[in-house]
């Protein structure tokens, strides 16, 4: 296979697993708050994802760093372009990520609500940002005749791009639900399959109205693959909110994260072979070709990339394991 | 203001910032690893305490580390796109590579070591925090394989209008990588082994938990001993190596405008960068020189030659980069090196003598030069980065053209004003923590204790 094509599958198939892992951990800090009745709690819930929320996050470093030596102009076109949503959610990275190792170190009350807030904040902004900004990378952006990003950071925000943002939201919102069902003891799992089956039927709803609305604002439906894989998204979705209701949590999680994996793939799917779409004028959009790196970088990178990626997914995999029991506020020492 | 000016700024501030979790990240990671080591091959519960209570300042360290870090991978793109295109067939590669090899290590195992005590077997539990200790110092590797091409660019060709890669084995070995590389991570050592000084000095003073502190203050003092004196062997040859390198950046470090034959060492300067002349000097006859080449003889380039030099390869421009920064950031870096041999030799003098428990002052010495390594390492990376000006890339690329033409001014504003507030703030939060659980010492173990208010907590304080 042509190298760039393999790149781009690569770069999709780390954003694919950086919103399938870290979806559920933006999750789990959205639903933090509201499901944490007491400090214990909230601990647990917090334990729950407290091995796994710094790995997961790599993925989405990896993503970006796989963008940049891969595609320098996708990376340089996409970054500069989008900077003040990069920027909300560099911030919301920051605040939630050291609200975890901040929180507990307190007692004070006021101290913990405070870095339970910006849990809660730095895990909700990135879910919607990374929705609007996904939205308008298949919907396209005013991009000129020399690959630079010509509008403001209004122009990233339309009805369609909101709602992608909220499908976004809602859907890593259910992935933490589902997490929480299945990684708590306790009263909690049942709190979280009762808030679950709420955001559920928000989240049908809004995958629903994403899809029909993206007929019209994008053309990721003229080829047929991308669109098997929307209408599958929607499916799964709904298998998983009935498998919740049923009381099975293990496979709600699977397929509510096949969902998110089969609207990644929708998303790049549609894209394809474009990386960028020009809203201006589609002579300008931004194709893997122009984008991207030299043959040899291309060839280095696949070599470095198939030795190590088998490596990371087995350590990660195993970290799952060791900590497959539930996590319950009682036996709590960290 | 101008957004090129502004960006500078940002990196600057973001860069500087994010640097000084970095060093404790690598050497502290080590001293834990090997705290946890003797625990599993004596079975004597002390070191394990030891393992967790630095273990806990390493990771109230590490959560600032890692969140400023991402800001760094983002920026490049954010403010920086000109210079994305034109480097990153090269630049992108180190990159994609850190975060695949080494983040991803070191934020699973630490996972693991952090939750893990009694999910794990003792053996398996300490092979994760070496691992996490590998990671760190290997991400620190391909971070400043990335950095060295931007000051000495190797193994491309220019093409398509950019720079591509020809050769990523030459990237991994390019000489300015193979200095810089380990003076960093023994300057991280430094860092660390007086951060571990400097708490069990304070703990030795007041004469609390004696027996773990004696045991992390000799630990740290064996490592602060041979780092300290390595680092400033290495910076010594790495010096040598610039002068040919980048003569521009070591006549800068020297304030020298004239070349000499042999050249002085000036000890102090006040440069005037607009006459181009230094108007007060004390200087070392042929100092430079020697440190230079070995010898009493031997011409060191000055800043007016350097700069006709680079006229005539690179056309009409000024090619020097602020002088005085340079110079004085320099004398920073060695005075502070110098501070922290003597001190830790003294210390090892007294240590064998067992007489270190005696001296009050040494011991507040001790503590008060926890930030001095801190300023040895931001001098360093200040005369490391300035001295590239005007240069982005060495001899390809200067910053001017690098800048993103579509991030407007006031953008830039907004961000760097948010930063740095936001940083501001968080530093205050870290250094809070950390002297907390320092003060606290070893013997208390708990680290969370949950709040006894079921029902009680409201999101909205």
């Amino acid at each position: 296979m042509d190298l760039t094509v393999l790149w781009f599958i690569l770069v999709a198939v780390l954003f694919a697993g950086f919103f399938f892992l870290e979806g559920f951990d933006y999750g789990v800090g959205i639903l933090l708050p509201f499901l944490g009745k007491s400090d214990g709690e909230r601990r647990a819930i917090i334990n729950s994802i407290g091995p796994f929320w710094d790995g997961n996050e790599v993925w989405m470093l990896t993503a970006g760093g796989a963008m940049f030596a891969a595609f320098p102009h996708w990376y340089a076109t996409l970054f500069s372009g989008f900077y003040l949503a990069l920027f909300l959610i560099l911030v919301a990275l920051i605040l939630r990520g050291v609200a975890f190792e901040f929180r507990s170190k307190d007692e004070r009350r006021t101290w913990r609500n405070f870095w339970d807030w910006m849990l809660f904040l730095g895990s909700l902004l990135p879910a919607l940002l990374w929705g609007v900004a996904m939205a308008n990378l298949i919907r396209g952006v005013p991009i000129d005749a020399r690959m630079q990003y010509a509008g403001s950071f209004f122009d990233l925000l339309s009805p369609y791009t909101l709602l992608g943002g909220l499908t976004s939201l809602l859907l890593f919102t259910l992935q933490g639900a589902l997490f929480l069902a299945l990684k708590t003891g306790d009263e909690l799992p049942q709190r979280a399959r009762q808030a679950g089956l709420k955001i559920g039927t928000g989240t049908v709803a809004a995958l629903l109205l994403l899809l029909i609305m993206s007929y019209r604002e994008t053309d990721i439906f003229t080829r047929m693959v991308p669109g098997i894989a929307a209408w599958g998204a929607l499916v799964a979705l709904l298998l998983a909110w009935w498998l919740l209701s049923s009381r099975s949590y293990g496979g709600a999680f699977i397929l509510n994260g096949l969902a998110i994996l089969l609207g990644t793939a929708a998303l790049f799917g549609g894209l394809f072979p474009r990386v960028m779409v020009s809203s201006l004028n589609p002579q300008w959009s931004l194709t893997i070709y122009q984008a991207s790196s030299s043959p040899y970088t291309l060839k280095v990178m696949t070599i470095v990339a198939f030795t190590l990626v088998p490596v990371v997914l087995l350590y990660q995999g195993w970290t799952y394991w060791v900590f497959r029991q539930r996590v319950k506020a009682r036996d709590l020492e960290y | 203001m101008d957004a090129l000016l502004l960006a500078r700024w940002q990196f600057g501030i973001t860069s500087v910032y994010h640097f000084l979790f970095v060093p404790l990240t690598l050497g502290l990671s080590v001293l834990v690893a090997i705290m946890e080591t003797i625990y599993v091959r004596t079975g004597d519960e002390t070191y394990k305490n030891m393992a967790r209570f630095w273990g806990r300042l390493f990771l109230i360290n590490f959560a600032m580390g890692v969140v400023t870090g991402i800001v760094q991978e983002f920026h490049f793109g954010m403010n920086w796109s000109e210079y994305s295109r034109f480097v990153g067939d090269i630049f992108g590669a180190p990159l994609a590579v850190e975060a695949l090899a080494a983040f991803f290590l070191e934020s699973t195992f630490l996972g693991l070591w952090l939750f893990g005590w009694d999910k794990l077997p003792k053996t398996l539990h300490a092979a994760c925090i070496w691992l996490v200790a590998f990671g760190t110092n290997l991400s620190a590797f391909w971070i400043l394989v990335a950095n060295s091409f931007m000051q000495e660019p190797v193994g491309y060709v220019l093409r398509n209008g950019r720079a591509e890669m020809t050769d990523f084995f030459a990237l991994l070995t390019n000489p300015h990588v193979l200095y810089q590389f380990p003076h960093t991570v023994l300057a991280g050592f430094v860092t660390a082994a007086f951060f571990v000084m400097g708490i069990s000095a304070y703990h030795l003073l007041r004469q609390s938990q004696l027996e773990p502190f004696r045991r992390s203050f000799r630990l740290a003092l064996i490592m602060g001993v041979i780092s300290s004196l390595l680092v400033a062997a290495v910076g010594h040859f790495q010096g040598q190596y610039l002068v040919s390198a980048q003569p521009m950046k070591m006549a800068a470090a020297e304030a020298l405008w004239e070349s000499a034959a042999p050249a002085p060492l000036a000890l102090a300067a006040l440069v005037d960068e607009r006459t181009q002349t230094n108007t007060f000097e004390i200087k070392i006859p042929a100092l430079a020189s020697f440190l230079a080449y070995n010898s009493f003889q031997g011409e060191v380039k000055g800043l007016k030659d350097l700069q006709a030099a680079a006229e005539a390869s690179y056309g009409p421009g000024s090619y020097i980069p602020p002088v005085a920064p340079v110079f004085w950031s320099f004398r920073l870096m060695v005075v502070a090196g110098l501070w922290l041999i003597l001190l830790s030799l003294y210390s090892l003098y007294l240590w064998r003598r067992r007489r270190l428990e005696e001296k009050p002052l040494v011991l507040k010495a001790l503590l008060w030069s926890i930030p001095v390594p801190y300023l040895a390492n931001t001098a360093g990376w200040l005369m490391a980065e300035i001295g590239r000006y005007p240069w982005i890339v060495y001899g390809l690329q200067r910053v001017e053209a690098a800048v993103s033409p579509g991030v407007s001014a006031a953008a830039i504003l907004t961000t760097l004003v948010a930063f740095t507030l936001l940083y501001g703030v968080l530093a205050v939060a870290d250094v809070y923590l950390l002297a907390k659980y320092a003060r606290q010492g070893v013997e208390t173990t708990p680290a969370t204790r949950m709040l006894d208010n079921s029902g009680e907590v409201s999101l909205w304080i």
